[in-house]
């Protein structure tokens, strides 16, 4: 059977926000870019950022982009690569004036420049004190964002294919890639999309966690196609487990409700960040609260009947304050807690928010991989951005805000790096003979299955075992058996069946799809983490208490073959300024 | 808790039917998508369309006991039973709960929901004072829904030619902006008996959004300007 063809000079997939910056880029360029996207644009997963995003401008007073870069290493327990880091703490500012003369409505100092909030381990003169630095339109920034992006797109004249679904890499025997395959929803008709640059910037997979601030759309696409196409998940065992998310629902309230003055309190009414981070308190970088909270839950002092939760006090900071800064907050507090934080604290939980490993590149946006010595060595046509690449900015642990900063930089810097490969590259190289026939393959068996696991029941084992052995506290024992769990749960994933055979819209189909690739990322996850004897930022080992710079100070390489992990060095030298050596972190 | 839903696979059925299902909750199910996932969970055939499950990205609006809103916000405590679930009104059915939204997007595309200004934009930000920026709120939290759009008789009447009240509010939301300077440009557009003028005020938009916006407002404001402009 042969598959339609349409030939591209690029194809993104995933329009959130590093991939309409990415197309923004092309399309402005004149060249032929393709976007595909699971949903429509704006509806995608940065819609749902709130906080804001994190670039020295010095609005709110003095700054500087080095601060930034030094909070963001310290931040990323010194596993981020710090040339890659300065290059996006220097690119922020700029990043934000684009945006905003994109249109997007940024809050306003009186004196008319935007408006910036202090955020978790953002700090004056290298940690001395707190610093404002996060650029918001109130507690709606992804969303005023993503909807600038796309509207700048829509200007550009950039070709969107709405609710296509990418199934899988097309690589030649080179290793190049040559597009992707994917499926239009709709009508469930597959096409190749053969393109000479090929983005992935299809966002995180948070939903291999149960409680988990990410939208169901968050599947780890990009990287399960990565992983089947032979390329290694780098620093799988980063998971970012936000400190507040709402109770039992999982629903995020940003850091920015911390930032503008808000505190978390034990159920003794104890404000008890103070002993965790005397400098910095609430304020700490996220995998510090998130373990403090985890602490006092563990010791007994958890609020509520069954002392499971903390609680997130604001009604100190007025109705004003609250109604101008964090009206989202409000809303989501009262739709999903029960409470109008105006009057009372919000009940929340550390909750799986963010990935802080992808598809490894360098900082231009490149898929790099070891090949012949060289443990980056870029993979000709493929590049990936935003939450699902892995630069390595965020290392072991994301610094709030920098998500946003992130997918800005390495959005249009992956678009330029397109650009410069696709005039040196023309033409298209012709695809291999088999191409296609995997995707095809994994229709047919969803096709031809008869008597298969429920996609429903699998995913829900897939996301207990995560949630039980690999969760803000990790043992040694829980690891290990986790380990051959999930392995036990790919088998069974092997085997999914669907009663829906319809070609039309069928999301049955989708989600079985989509599990395949969020149990490539669950099984990264756990086998990366089962092997790092140590604890560096979101990692937190029983058995290895402590940062252990001498054996670990490397990234992990999963690679699906065989769940055979290979390592890689951290990037100690910036581009331009001295190495932040790792020390003692501390808030 | 009793569902009836409305079910259409074009590959299967002749037309439309309501099917009825009766599914049994769990305490940690609140809102009206927890529900549908607990029912898709069984038969998975029932097709609609779901992400962010908090009320932000727009997907999940359907008709939910005749009005239009969002599942995903939409508390269970809340519903009469048995409640009746229908795509939304005026749009084409693909299947099931999923409406084909091309003519929603295609009056929102025309509106050129982009900022426009030609001028050389200067080194950091354009500044813009906080009362300029407040013009902005209620406008720039759309999240495209359509459920004012479809709720609107004006738009189920003249879907080709009426902007409707969600293209309008984000119409307004560009020339209440201090940096747009297409607003004569935009005025021009909307000049016309059907693009805004079939807007009757029947307000059903405002009763409908589910981030409490009210497009009639921002409808009544461009009307206001255009009048100013003639006198």
């Amino acid at each position: 059977m042969t598959i339609p063809r349409r030939k591209f000079d690029a194809v993104i997939v995933g329009a959130g926000g590093a991939g309409m910056r990415a197309s923004l880029q092309l399309a402005e360029a004149g060249l032929k870019v393709a976007v595909l996207s699971k949903v429509f644009p704006t509806r995608s997963h940065t819609v749902a950022a709130q906080g804001g995003i994190g670039a020295a401008l010095g609005n709110m007073g003095e700054d500087s982009w080095l601060w930034h870069m030094y909070d963001t290493i310290k931040g990323s327990d010194y596993l981020g690569d710090q040339n890659a880091i300065e290059f996006m703490c220097r690119a922020a500012p700029q990043a934000v004036y684009e945006l905003e003369h994109f249109g997007m409505p940024f809050d306003r100092n009186d004196d008319g420049t935007i408006y910036q909030r202090p955020f978790g381990g953002h700090s004056q003169n290298f940690g001395e004190r707190s610093v404002q630095r996060s650029c918001c339109a109130a507690d709606r920034t992804g969303h005023a964002m993503l909807h600038t992006l796309y509207q700048r797109n829509v200007r550009a004249n950039t070709l969107f294919f709405v609710e296509w679904m990418a199934l899988d890499l097309i690589r030649d025997a080179s290793g190049q890639v040559l597009g992707v395959s994917a499926m239009e929803m709709e009508t469930g008709e597959v096409w190749l999309f053969h393109a000479r640059a090929t983005l992935f910037a299809t966002g995180g997979a948070g939903r291999i966690y149960s409680a988990s601030t990410n939208a169901f759309i968050n599947t780890g696409d990009g990287l399960g196609m990565a992983a089947r196409a032979g390329i290694p998940l780098e620093d799988m065992e980063f998971w970012q487990f936000h400190p507040t998310g709402v109770a039992g629902a999982g629903v995020l309230i940003t850091e920015g409700v911390r930032g503008e003055g808000g505190y978390l309190l034990n159920k003794d009414g104890e404000r008890f960040m103070e002993r965790y981070a005397p400098n910095m308190k609430d304020l700490a970088s996220r995998d510090v609260v998130s373990r403090a909270m985890a602490t006092e839950i563990k010791e007994g002092r958890g609020a509520g009947k069954d002392a499971d939760y903390i609680l997130l006090k604001l009604d100190h900071l007025g109705i004003d304050v609250i109604e101008k800064r964090l009206p989202g907050i409000r809303e989501i507090a009262r739709k999903f807690a029960n409470v109008d934080p105006v009057k009372e604290p919000i009940p929340v939980v550390p909750t799986c928010h963010y990935q802080m490993g992808g598809i490894p590149t360098n900082y231009h946006g490149e898929v790099v991989v070891p090949s012949g010595g060289d443990p980056s060595q870029p993979v000709p046509g493929f590049y990936a951005a935003g939450e699902c690449g892995c630069a390595s900015v965020h290392g072991a642990n994301r610094l709030g805000t920098n998500s946003l900063t992130d997918l800005l930089v390495f959005g249009k810097e992956s678009g330029d790096t397109m650009i410069r490969f696709l005039r040196e590259n023309p033409g298209h190289k012709d695809l291999p003979a088999d191409v296609g026939d995997v995707s095809l393959a994994r229709l047919a068996r969803l096709e031809t299955q008869t008597g298969g696991e429920s996609v429903f029941e699998v995913g829900a084992e897939m996301r207990r075992t995560m949630q039980g052995h690999c969760g803000v506290f990790r043992f040694p024992d829980m690891l290990e058996s986790g380990v051959d769990k999930i392995k036990r749960t790919a088998e069974r994933v092997r085997r999914t069946g669907i009663a829906d055979k319809s070609k039309t819209f069928n999301t049955a189909r989708i989600e079985a799809l989509e599990l395949d690739n969020l149990i490539e990322v669950a099984v990264a996850t756990l086998v990366s983490a089962e092997a790092r004897k140590e604890s560096r930022g979101a990692h937190d080992r029983a058995d290895f208490h402590q940062r252990d710079d001498v054996n670990w100070l490397k990234h992990s390489l999963w690679y699906r073959e065989g769940n055979r992990l290979e390592y890689k060095p951290v990037n100690l030298q910036p581009m331009t300024v001295e190495s932040f050596e790792p020390k003692v972190r501390s808030y | 808790m009793k569902f009836e839903i409305y079910r259409y696979d074009p590959e299967q059925d002749d037309k439309p039917y309501m099917k009825s299902y009766d599914i049994e909750l769990e305490p940690s199910d609140r809102m009206l998508l927890d529900a549908l996932i607990r029912i898709k969970a069984v038969d998975d055939s029932l097709s609609l369309r779901r992400s962010c499950r908090e009320g932000v990205c727009g997907s999940d609006a359907m008709n939910i006991n005749g009005k239009n809103g969002l599942a995903c916000i939409t508390r269970l405590t809340d519903l009469k039973q048995p409640v009746q679930l229908r795509p939304l009104p005026g749009l084409p059915v693909i299947r099931d709960l999923v409406v084909d939204m091309s003519q929603f997007f295609k009056q929102y595309h025309s509106i050129k929901p982009y900022l426009q200004n030609a001028e050389v934009a200067p080194e950091k930000e354009r500044i813009q004072t906080p009362a300029e920026r407040k013009e902005l709120d209620g406008l720039y939290e759309c999240i495209l829904c359509a459920c004012c759009t479809t709720a609107c008789p004006s738009f189920w009447w003249n879907p080709d030619k009426f902007v409707g009240p969600a293209g309008l509010l984000v119409a307004y939301r560009f020339i209440a902006d201090t940096r747009d300077h297409a607003t004569s440009e935009r005025l021009d557009d909307l000049e016309d008996p059907y693009r805004l003028f079939r807007c009757h005020s029947i307000m059903n938009c405002v009763d409908v959004c589910p981030k409490g916006l009210n497009p009639t407002r921002a409808i009544g404001k461009i009307k206001d300007i255009m009048i100013k402009r003639m006198v």
